[in-house]
């Protein structure tokens, strides 16, 4: 099995912990993993944003570098939704039925970290190391655009040293949005504010996610708060060990 | 009398002024809390619910995919059951015609079942420039009229409201318009709702004409649905002489079994009850009983245009259940007025545009007044995808503003696009951040940004541009990188 990591745009440039630990822990379990360094960006903040023709060369991009591989895995929850969800109907809106085609066909073996782990690999207990006291946060994208369900729980329960607290209502939206945060700040951060206050109610030392777009707007605020919670990318909890601390 | 919408600042600017507002953040936390509890309790009784929605919306397609042969069935059963239909394109048509058929029945008043249709189509201030007064009956609707407010939810217009201030708007109030509220009113619910029942009984024993909506349409027998819950719409329904029914073309539904399907999803979906206390259902004329003028206003005003938009289309399904509105994390903070327009919440942000076009500054920016969190689909009894309608209608207003004087945010946009297109240049970039970087030293976030992003930064921390990307670490560490 081929598998290629897409690392996405934001992680690659603002955080290399995440794709990294990505390729640490699936080399872990025996996974050869490649990256493409001809990829870019799956282009949903343009996209969300309403910039549909100046996606559509992102999904061709996309289209062309994953072809070759049997498996593309994706540390966040909301570009395997944007690739999923958007790439085909961008495809159709550019009246391009060749792209299109190449986008249903490749779209079944994008998968989001956790899917990749419990449903192709068929792990949960990925030999992890954490002691610390942790609440996960469950991302829109993860949660109702590609439905992972309880994946990621399933994994972290699996972590040793882990003291899991349930989040408070924690499928409540934290208010991120792409370009929402910045268009609506105000609202933005009314929900992030909800979201920071259920976060530091559990007692977490950290709280994780599959996206970094989400945890960079809740650390943003538990930052400002001087609050002392982390953030951290389930990929990096996940390939933590008694040797390699995340 | 009553305020309208026109006017009203864009989404960010009356959202701000209504995060301020504790009193409202309080009563709509706590009334949208309350009423998703209950609709997810009795909604998890139901074993097939996703069958059901789904057949709720293929019910709704079907209608919509024939409105043109449905509505003219439900036009010819409605006069063979002796009822009188109007068609009218636009609000303007359909207030003409209910203004001149109140007078027609010489009357000064209309007493009136609370609809969506007549809100949007700004009936109340029609008949008043008329000369015609408008009592609302529905209980909350009621102190929306009373207190000069503007209705904030689909189901529950006054949802913005507590008990306390309702007390007071009646005090104040009631008297102005009929039936005085006793001076010794407490804020206890009951007495709040003896004193509403007694300030509408006169109005309804002493009506000519009725004002409805509907919530269904039956085509196949010309029968006419409203669906409520205080029994309000019952007594205008069935006790003056004429009786007016404002229904959107939507409405339409091509049988009883269709109907049947519906009402499986609308009570659970709305009030959070297995079934609403009153449903009436009405089939033009019955000598003798209840109304003899039975007059149904059919109204366009923009429904076209939505029907030919393919995507689109879809938002006609929405039977105004505002279980999309209870659950949306945005509307459970900014409540229904910052949306600016008749219909507020998700479907709102949706519909609004949909339905006047996306050339205000208003409509163009009810797109964006969410996060994309997919809440509102997952409630929706008819499965509108309303998360992907709001992307749709944000590519339409960037279409309608290509070709002009490009916007900062556009540039930046087509800057971004250009970035990502190659990775060679998006590298370029990420070295002049990683260069950024580490002339940062030790500093991890930061705490200003400079403009545009301080949007960002005057709340939240950023992160800093980190040493190194992920991409120069496999460069550094894996040679297996393919270019
Ligand atoms: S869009 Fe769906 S959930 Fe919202 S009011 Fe309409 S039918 Fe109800």
């Amino acid at each position: 099995m081929k598998v290629a990591l897409f690392a996405t745009c934001f992680n690659d440039t603002m955080w290399l912990g995440t794709p990294r630990a990505v390729v640490t822990l699936l080399e872990r379990l025996g996974c050869a993993v490649e990256f493409p360094t001809a990829q870019t960006c799956c282009g949903q903040m343009l996209t969300n944003t309403g910039y549909a023709d100046e996606a559509v060369p992102l999904v061709r991009s996309f289209a062309r570098v994953f072809e070759p591989y049997d498996a593309i895995v994706v540390p966040s929850g909301s570009c395997t939704g944007s690739v999923r969800q958007q790439h085909a109907w961008l495809a159709r809106r550019a009246g391009d039925p060749g792209l299109e085609k190449a986008v249903t066909d490749l779209t079944p073996r994008v998968y989001e970290l956790s899917e990749f782990l419990v449903d192709v690999l068929g792990v949960t207990d990925v030999g992890a190391y954490f002691p610390h006291r942790v609440t996960y946060h469950p991302t829109c994208h993860s949660m109702r655009m590609i439905r992972v369900g309880d994946r990621p729980l399933q994994l972290l329960r699996a972590v040793r040293g882990i003291d899991l607290a349930p989040l408070p209502l924690a499928e409540e939206c934290c208010g991120f949005g792409g370009t929402f945060a910045m268009k609506n700040a105000d609202v933005s951060v009314a929900m992030g504010a909800d979201k920071a206050r259920h976060v530091r109610e559990t007692g977490a030392e950290v709280v994780v996610a599959g996206d970094n777009s989400c945890l960079a707007h809740i650390g943003g605020l538990l930052e400002r708060q001087r609050a002392g919670v982390r953030t951290l990318h389930l990929a990096e909890v996940l390939a933590s060990t008694e040797e390699s601390r995340a | 009398m009553s305020r309208t919408f026109v006017g009203m600042p864009k989404f960010p600017i009356a959202a701000h002024t209504a995060l301020a507002d504790t009193q409202l953040r309080r009563n709509l936390g706590h009334a949208t809390a309350t009423i998703r509890a209950k609709r997810a309790a009795v909604v998890a009784e139901v074993d097939d619910w996703e069958e059901r929605r789904v057949r709720g919306a293929e019910a709704k397609d079907r209608a919509l995919a024939n409105l043109d042969t449905y509505l003219l069935e439900l036009e010819a059963r409605l006069v063979e059951a002796g009822a009188t239909v109007h068609w009218a394109r636009d609000g303007a048509e359909a207030n003409a015609i209910v203004v001149d058929l109140t007078r027609a029945a010489d009357a000064d008043e209309v007493v009136k079942v609370k609809s969506m249709a007549t809100v949007e189509i700004g009936l109340n201030e029609a008949l008043e420039a008329a000369g015609i007064r408008a009592w609302e009956t529905d209980l909350a609707e009621l102190i929306v009229q009373l207190g000069d407010d503007l209705p904030s939810h689909i189901l529950v217009p006054a949802i913005h409201r507590n008990r306390s201030e309702v007390r007071e708007i009646f005090l104040r109030e009631m008297a102005g318009a009929g039936r005085p509220a006793p001076d010794d009113l407490s804020d206890d619910p009951a007495r709040l709702a003896e004193a509403a029942r007694l300030h509408l009984r006169e109005k309804f024993l002493r009506a000519k004409v009725a004002v409805s909506g509907a919530n269904f349409a039956i085509a196949e027998t010309g029968t006419l649905v409203v669906v409520e819950s205080e029994g309000n719409g019952r007594m205008c329904l069935t006790l003056p002489d004429t009786l007016i029914s404002v229904v959107g073309i939507e409405k339409l539904l091509p049988t009883w079994d269709d109907l049947a399907v519906m009402m499986q999803l609308l009570p659970r979906s709305s009030t959070g009850e297995r079934m609403n206390p009153y449903t009436s259902m009405w089939t033009g004329v019955t000598p003798g009983d209840g109304p003899q003028h039975v007059h149904v206003v059919l109204v366009d005003n923009g429904r076209t245009d939505v029907l030919a938009d393919v995507e689109g289309r879809q938002a006609l399904r929405c039977i105004r259940c505002s279980a999309c509105l209870n659950v949306c994390p945005v509307y459970e903070r900014v409540g229904g007025h910052a949306y600016g327009s008749v219909y507020p919440g998700p479907i709102g942000a949706v519909l609004g545009p949909m339905l006047r076009g996306t050339q205000g500054e208003v409509e163009k920016a009810l797109p964006y007044a969410s996060s994309l969190c997919g809440a509102c689909f997952d409630v929706c009894p008819v499965r509108i995808e309303i998360p992907e309608l709001l992307v749709h209608l944000r590519t339409r207003v960037v279409d309608e503003s290509r070709g002009g004087f490009p916007s900062a945010e556009g540039l930046a946009m087509k800057m971004t696009a250009l970035t990502l297109a190659t990775s060679g240049r998006l590298e370029k970039a990420q070295n002049a951040a990683t260069l950024t970087g580490r002339l940062l030293g030790s500093h991890t976030t930061l705490g200003c940004l400079p403009w545009p992003l301080t949007s960002w930064s005057n709340a939240r921390d950023a992160p800093a541009p980190p040493k190194q990307t992920f991409r120069q670490w496999w460069r550094a560490t894996h040679d297996g990188g393919r270019p």
